[in-house]
């Protein structure tokens, strides 16, 4: 029995026994994980940013935007994080009310957001339009409207993500919204029927559409651009829909407690600046926030570009979202 | 009196100790969460909250009352065939459903179960128009059977092969048919084992999250799990989501105290020891075969589905790949310290309320004799996320979070097998003292020597076993990762979900190939120990 007793602690030892870090000026961002990932932004934005600056830049991945802000309410003013990257404009009321970050004083010119999305304490530095995605193999005629999709063959089915554990779903909820105002849950109503079902996060809902259970789901714009550039088939394709579009705005801002924060700026007008910004739309498969430094891969151009960008404030957001989620719980639960 | 004056204080001591590092370790994380209030305070016992538990119990139940139904069959069928070409492998299979994320169960079962699923496609061949839709409760019972069906059949199959072999020579010499048999020797047998295996079904099934959410259709399918997570997340309101798992474990204890009710005291029979026959075993092979093809059916087409995804994978890419290496070797070194708390903990569960049936046994132990089993079960109910997010609180001051990712998935890993491994020792080890403790007594053969050559060679294969199970858990588990999020930890479901959020659906079907093979290699032990045992007259 002495293995039995002996492992556990040899565990707690190893995880106790990093090595220390090497003295000099570095600079930590709190993010989420596919940011990181080796097929991410992160590494080839840190190699970016340390060719710069002469120091060393940390990465903390959690699982999503959302973890992220609850990562930050549990750890307080004693975070270990100078810059939080990745959190969406939904979020940014209940950020604000934390305390925890401070205006970044830097000028917005030079970004191209949609919905005139403008902070002085959060700055973006990509966007996407949520959008229906169809495969284009099963479904011949697409919804071309928020509309069509409402009233469209209830035989026809969408997956979506439940707004109470995504943020997608979120997305969708106030997509509606924006589109049907007061009339929002008698158009759930109507949609419902063609609901396959509500999925608790946006991987569940596109591996059920890839694998054909529904031919469309609730994504991204910008989803078709990765099928095409990775995977060279056009088979998925995003549904224009005439209303407009809802964004979604990712943003990053500075902390209080964060050590060196000339360097944190210095981050955050690197994030606005070509060099971190043509690294985006082929590594996080979202739009850019600003200027690249060549223009974007041809897949881009084919993609859907709204003429129309949905965005409510954060205030808005905070103070509806409840409501709002319930008013759809009582829709969509109902038999 | 079983036991000698001097192991009675050693185990006493060790259920001191396992009671008090869970609860310490659950309680420490609930005060701090608790103190924790900057949330918005919603009223706990809404209307929402009461329909959602209502749900969770509603589909808890049918669950766990199909699982078992169909346990029974099944393991009647696997114990009177003693020796069939798969056999053992049939017996290996039902682990592996234990270590997939449920996200990667899901995805099989649609594979056969889906609008576009097998089971549709030859429902129109035969010439019927409207497919199954498996979305709705359908959906979450047959994912609920496809992962614990297997494993009750495996818990009922073992206590049907712990009958003593006397028995089944006794019944066929008396020509007892099939009815008989069924009614005087396997049902009491299997009536005994029920509530246990029912009681750990039911807290699965009530504790289910992505399966609920993916193939319910709505959120008419929410269970507590989902709003805790919800209190968790967008809400933050920690002590919701404690007061949340406090209502999941209220409602679950209430049910399954009722079902320990019809529980009953345990009646061992002696044994010589010698190998098992099924004297019925001929009659019956026709329509145990087809019982056994169903059940294979049932539980290897899913699986064979998430195989034939993941031998899509770019293989010799991923191979290549430093980082599943790494997770590889987090998961297989985490999982494989888990486990091994876990059978530390457990051992006192299982050995301490035997003490309690002697008389001078004082109320601490015969407390302890309540209380070690009882926790050893609710613990399932406890969230991992919220002991997770409570631990995190706990360790802040003490540096960098993610230094203490390892330690703290470990032991809450520990604690989720738990009540596997109590499932499986449990009534191995009951058996194994009537037919032995008073002999070991009366010869003298007591403490170390007791365990080293009467309690270990007869308890090795309950032991690999249960450390298989709890294994197999612990590398399926996503759990607290996500929370602490350090650099440079990964695991093997932590990587498998960051590719599968990036549209690399083939890897992760790849990487959820490499789980269930890890899975099935986990089962290898314990089923070669099973043939040592029974030598070669019915291998």
């Amino acid at each position: 029995m002495r293995k039995t007793i002996v492992s556990p602690i040899a565990a707690l030892a190893a995880s106790l026994a990093l090595p220390a870090l090497a003295q000099e000026r570095t600079l930590t961002v709190y993010t989420y994980e596919s940011f990181v990932a080796d097929w991410g932004p992160g590494p080839k934005v840190a190699e970016a940013f340390e060719a710069t600056c002469a120091c060393k830049v940390t990465w903390v991945g959690v699982a999503d935007g959302v973890e992220l802000l609850t990562r930050l309410r549990l750890e307080g003013a004693g975070t270990r994080a100078d810059v939080v990257l990745g959190l969406d404009t939904n979020l940014i009321a209940e950020a604000k009310a934390t305390g925890l970050f401070e205006p970044h004083g830097l000028s917005p010119e030079g970004l191209t957001v949609p919905g005139g999305f403008s902070d002085d304490t959060f700055l973006p530095y990509d966007y996407g339009h949520f959008a229906v995605v169809y495969d284009s193999e099963t479904l011949k005629d697409p919804p071309a409207s928020m509309k069509e999709l409402v009233e469209g063959n209830p035989d026809e089915k969408i997956v979506i993500e439940d707004p109470r554990t995504s943020t997608p779903g979120l997305g969708l909820l106030l997509w509606v919204k924006s589109v049907y105002g007061d009339e929002a849950g008698a158009a759930w109503e109507k949609l419902k029927d063609r609901v396959l079902t509500v999925t608790p996060g946006w991987s569940e809902a596109y591996g059920l559409f890839t694998k054909g259970e529904a031919p469309m789901v609730l994504s991204y714009t910008t989803s078709p651009a990765y099928h095409m550039i990775a995977e060279n088939t056009e088979r998925y394709k995003a549904a224009a829909f005439a209303e407009g579009h809802y964004v979604q705005i990712e943003v990053a801002g500075l902390t209080k407690a964060g050590k060196d924060k000339a360097l944190a700026r210095d981050f955050l007008a690197f994030m606005t600046g070509p060099d971190f910004q043509s690294i985006i739309p082929e590594t996080n498969w979202m739009m850019p926030a600003a200027a690249t430094r060549d223009p974007l891969p041809e897949a881009f151009d084919r993609l859907v570009k709204p003429e129309k960008t949905f965005l409510y404030s954060p205030e808005a957001v905070a103070e509806n979202r409840k409501a709002w989620i319930d008013e759809w719980l009582s829709v969509m639960s109902a038999r | 009196m079983i036991f000698a004056r001097a192991e009675r204080r050693a185990l006493r001591a060790a259920g001191g100790i396992a009671l008090g590092f869970v609860l310490a370790f659950v309680g420490v994380a609930t005060v701090v969460l608790l103190s924790h209030a900057d949330g918005a305070g919603a009223p706990l016992l809404d209307a929402y909250t009461w329909r959602v538990a209502r749900f969770t119990l509603l589909q808890a139940t049918l669950s766990t009352v199909l699982s078992i139904l169909l346990a029974i069959p099944v393991a009647r069928a696997l114990a009177r065939q003693r020796a069939f070409p798969g056999r053992v492998w049939l017996l290996r299979l039902s682990a592996v459903p234990l270590g997939l994320p449920a996200l990667v169960a899901a995805l099989g079962i649609v594979e056969i179960w889906g609008r576009q699923g097998v089971v549709n496609d030859l429902l129109r061949l035969a010439g019927l128009a409207s497919p199954v839709s498996v979305y709705g409760l359908t959906g979450i019972l047959i994912a609920h059977v496809f992962f614990n069906m297997p494993l009750a059949a495996r818990l009922m199959l073992a206590a049907l092969d712990r009958i003593p072999a006397e028995y089944w020579l006794t019944a066929a010499n008396l020509g007892m048919g099939g009815g008989a048999t069924f009614r005087l020797i396997e049902w009491p047998v299997i009536r005994r084992v029920i509530p246990g295996i029912a009681g750990l079904v039911f807290m699965l099934c009530a504790a289910s999250f992505t399966i609920v959410l993916t193939l319910g259709g709505g959120p008419a399918a929410t269970t507590i799990e989902v709003a805790i997570y919800q209190a968790l997340r967008f809400d933050f309101d920690p002590p919701r989501a404690v007061l949340l798992a406090f209502l999941q474990i209220a409602v679950t204890a209430s049910l399954l105290s009722l079902g320990t009710l019809l529980g009953r005291p345990p009646e061992e029979g002696m044994t010589a020891g010698r190998a098992i026959r099924r004297f019925d075993g001929r009659r019956r092979r026709p329509a145990d075969a087809l019982v056994l093809v169903l059940f294979t059916l049932f539980t290897a087409a899913p699986l064979a589905a998430t195989v034939a995804s993941g031998l899509a994978a770019d293989f010799g890419r991923l191979a290549l790949d430093p980082l599943l290496h790494r997770a590889l070797v987090t998961s297989l070194a985490i999982s494989f310290s888990s486990a091994s708390l876990s059978l530390a903990i457990a051992l006192p569960i299982v050995l301490v309320p035997p003490l309690a049936g002697a008389a001078d046994s004082g109320t601490a132990t015969r407390l302890m004799a309540r209380a070690l089993p009882a926790m050893g079960s609710l613990i399932l109910l406890v969230p991992p996320v919220v002991v997770a997010t409570g631990w995190f609180l706990v360790l802040r001051p003490f540096g960098e979070t993610g230094r203490f990712a390892p330690a703290v998935i470990t032991v809450i890993n520990a604690m989720m097998a738990l009540p596997f491994v109590v499932r499986v020792l449990e009534p191995a080890y009951r058996t194994h003292l009537a037919r032995t403790a008073r002999l070991a007594l009366s010869l003298g053969v007591t403490g170390r020597h007791r365990l080293r050559w009467i309690d270990l060679p007869a308890l090795r294969k309950p032991f690999l076993t249960a450390f298989a199970f709890a294994m197999a858990l612990s590398l399926g588990d996503l759990g607290a990762v996500a929370i602490f999020g350090a650099e440079g930890f990964v695991t093997l479901p932590w990587l498998l979900f960051s590719r599968m959020a990036s549209y690399r659906t083939a890897d992760a079907a790849g990487i959820a190939l490499v789980l269930g093979v890890l899975c099935l290699l986990l089962t290898l032990p314990s089923t070669a120990a099973d043939r040592r045992r029974q030598g070669p007259a019915d291998a």
